[in-house]
């Protein structure tokens, strides 16, 4: 389970959160939406302890990883899957080494035996035959497959999704939902997908988070949420720059 | 003014407090976890083998115009044979090392640095933490373990390739009796000068190394946080070199007079 008590953050003088609180359940799937520079990916980092926080606490399982340092918070970390924005895969290794990764230092799992679970991993993403390849020559949609093979191969219990969906065309964007989908179904994980793109928000979460005015201000189930009729969720559902537009 | 001096002066204390912090992290790796020997191999080939050709030419021709120019003196007082001698001498504890590290600092400093940069810029130092691993074990710990060794045979390569070129200047271009100046060179030339050269350069090795991961790891966003990372990484460890030289040279030199 992760728990968000009042979470404070500030870069220099701008704030970011603002006493920022949620709970996700273990197995729920959440899908945090805002908008393009509201804290979203800010408060993504800080479930995985990638930023720590100025004040409020971050409980995982609840242990509080606030206080951790980098080497404590590498054991909690190992429950986590991360798939980023860029995708982020090592551009000096093969789509093979980028996903057995994780496995690097272990010891007690033979080469064949990495191959057999990188192949797997690859073919759950609709990727099969391309560990030979390297980042480079993958497209955008094919990176991030290959960032979540990467992040879903060790079976986490918990995977994040940094906007998954951003930048691609509407028939990647539509693979890339039902992947998450078919991850979050098939392996049993918490998800929590941070994005802007609506349909996916709809599509993906159990529950939706709308982040604004740096705080959590609306958590609903995305049929409660999508005929919401609070006008600032409705400006944002509709996606229109003047409240008055608003379709309901 | 003074405000400027201020922030002058609080921006290298909190530099230097942060290369500490990193180097505390490096000693904690070090002592907690297992090094990679693949991942020291291939930082060794590509710290210590690719910085060859710069080596071999900077090795060269420090050699021969040292050679040349001691020779244009020491003709004035007729003490051509003791060329080789002073070339060696200088070679071994300070152009050798020093020379060498300069020159590794331009190639390998500014690589780690823009390496480090580039995957901090990308995210793929933060999905490296995700999945579990420190980026001081997985980065800094193999390059410095690697600088580290690297340096001593670069820089015993540049004296040797040094001495060998100045001899060849000396003796087919110059003139001067080969059998003194190769009995001079060894008269003069102890053991010590080259363990002190030796010394220095496995500390240039890790600061080097130590500058251009830090650069690396705290550069600024996009290309030019990178840019301007490399550029820092290159100017700090040459200076950093020079001044740690002259330390070195006086501690050294006080140790070698005791002994």
């Amino acid at each position: 389970m992760i728990e968000v008590r009042n979470l404070h953050k500030s870069f220099g003088a701008n704030k970011i959160l603002d006493g920022v609180s949620l709970r996700i359940e273990n197995g729920e799937s959440a899908a945090i939406i805002g908008r393009s520079g509201g804290g979203k990916s800010v408060l993504l980092k800080h479930l995985v302890g990638l930023l720590q926080p100025d004040a409020g606490e971050i409980l995982i399982d609840g242990e509080n990883i606030g206080p951790m340092n980098e080497r404590q918070l590498l054991r909690v970390r190992k429950k986590f899957g991360m798939v980023f924005q860029g995708a982020a895969l090592f551009d000096s290794m093969t789509v093979a080494e980028n996903v057995a990764f994780a496995f690097r230092n272990h010891q007690h799992l033979t080469a064949g035996e990495i191959a057999k679970r990188v192949a797997a991993a690859l073919e759950m993403v609709d990727l099969p035959g391309t560990e030979n390849k390297k980042p480079a020559e993958l497209s955008g949609g094919m990176r991030k497959r290959v960032g979540l093979a990467r992040a879903i191969i060790y079976e986490p219990q918990i995977v994040l999704y940094d906007e998954p969906t951003t930048g691609l065309d509407p028939i990647v964007s539509d693979s890339i939902d039902k992947l998450m989908i078919r991850v979050r179904d098939h392996l049993k994980v918490t998800s929590i997908v941070v994005t802007h793109d609506m349909r996916s928000a709809r599509r993906v979460g159990n529950r939706v988070l709308m982040l604004h005015e740096k705080r959590i201000y609306a958590s609903a189930a995305p049929e409660d949420f999508f005929t919401s009729a609070d006008p600032v969720v409705r400006q944002f559902v509709d996606g229109v720059a003047d409240a008055k537009e608003c379709l309901i | 003014m003074n405000v400027f001096v201020n922030k002058r002066v609080n921006y290298v204390l909190s530099e230097l407090g942060q290369i500490a912090f990193l180097t505390k992290d490096i000693f904690l790796s070090l002592l907690t976890f297992k090094v990679v020997w693949r991942d020291l191999l291939y930082q060794l080939y590509s710290i210590g083998v690719k910085s060859q050709s710069v080596v071999i030419i900077t090795g060269g021709f420090t050699g021969m115009v040292l050679g040349a120019q001691t020779y244009f003196q020491f003709h004035k007082v007729k003490m051509d044979t003791a060329t080789l001698a002073v070339v060696s001498v200088s070679l071994c504890d300070e152009l050798g090392p020093v020379l060498t590290a300069l020159m590794v600092a331009g190639r390998v400093g500014a690589s780690i640095a823009a390496e480090i940069g580039t995957m901090r810029v990308t995210e793929q130092i933060d999905a490296l933490r995700t999945l579990a691993t420190h980026p001081v074990d997985y980065l800094v710990v193999p390059r410095i373990l690697a600088a580290h060794i690297a340096l001593p045979l670069l820089a015993t390569e540049a004296i040797v390739i040094g001495i060998f070129s100045s001899y060849l200047v000396c003796v087919h271009i110059l003139g001067i009796e080969p059998t003194y100046l190769w009995a001079n060179m060894l008269r003069y030339t102890e053991d010590i000068d080259l363990v002190i050269g030796l010394v220095k350069a496995f500390i240039f090795g890790g600061i080097i190394a130590l500058i251009g991961c830090y650069k690396g790891l705290t550069c600024g966003l996009g290309a030019e946080g990178v840019g301007h990372a490399t550029t820092e990484a290159v100017v700090y460890s040459s200076i950093t070199i020079l001044i740690t030289n002259f330390f070195l040279t006086l501690i050294m030199g006080k140790l070698v007079g005791l002994l």
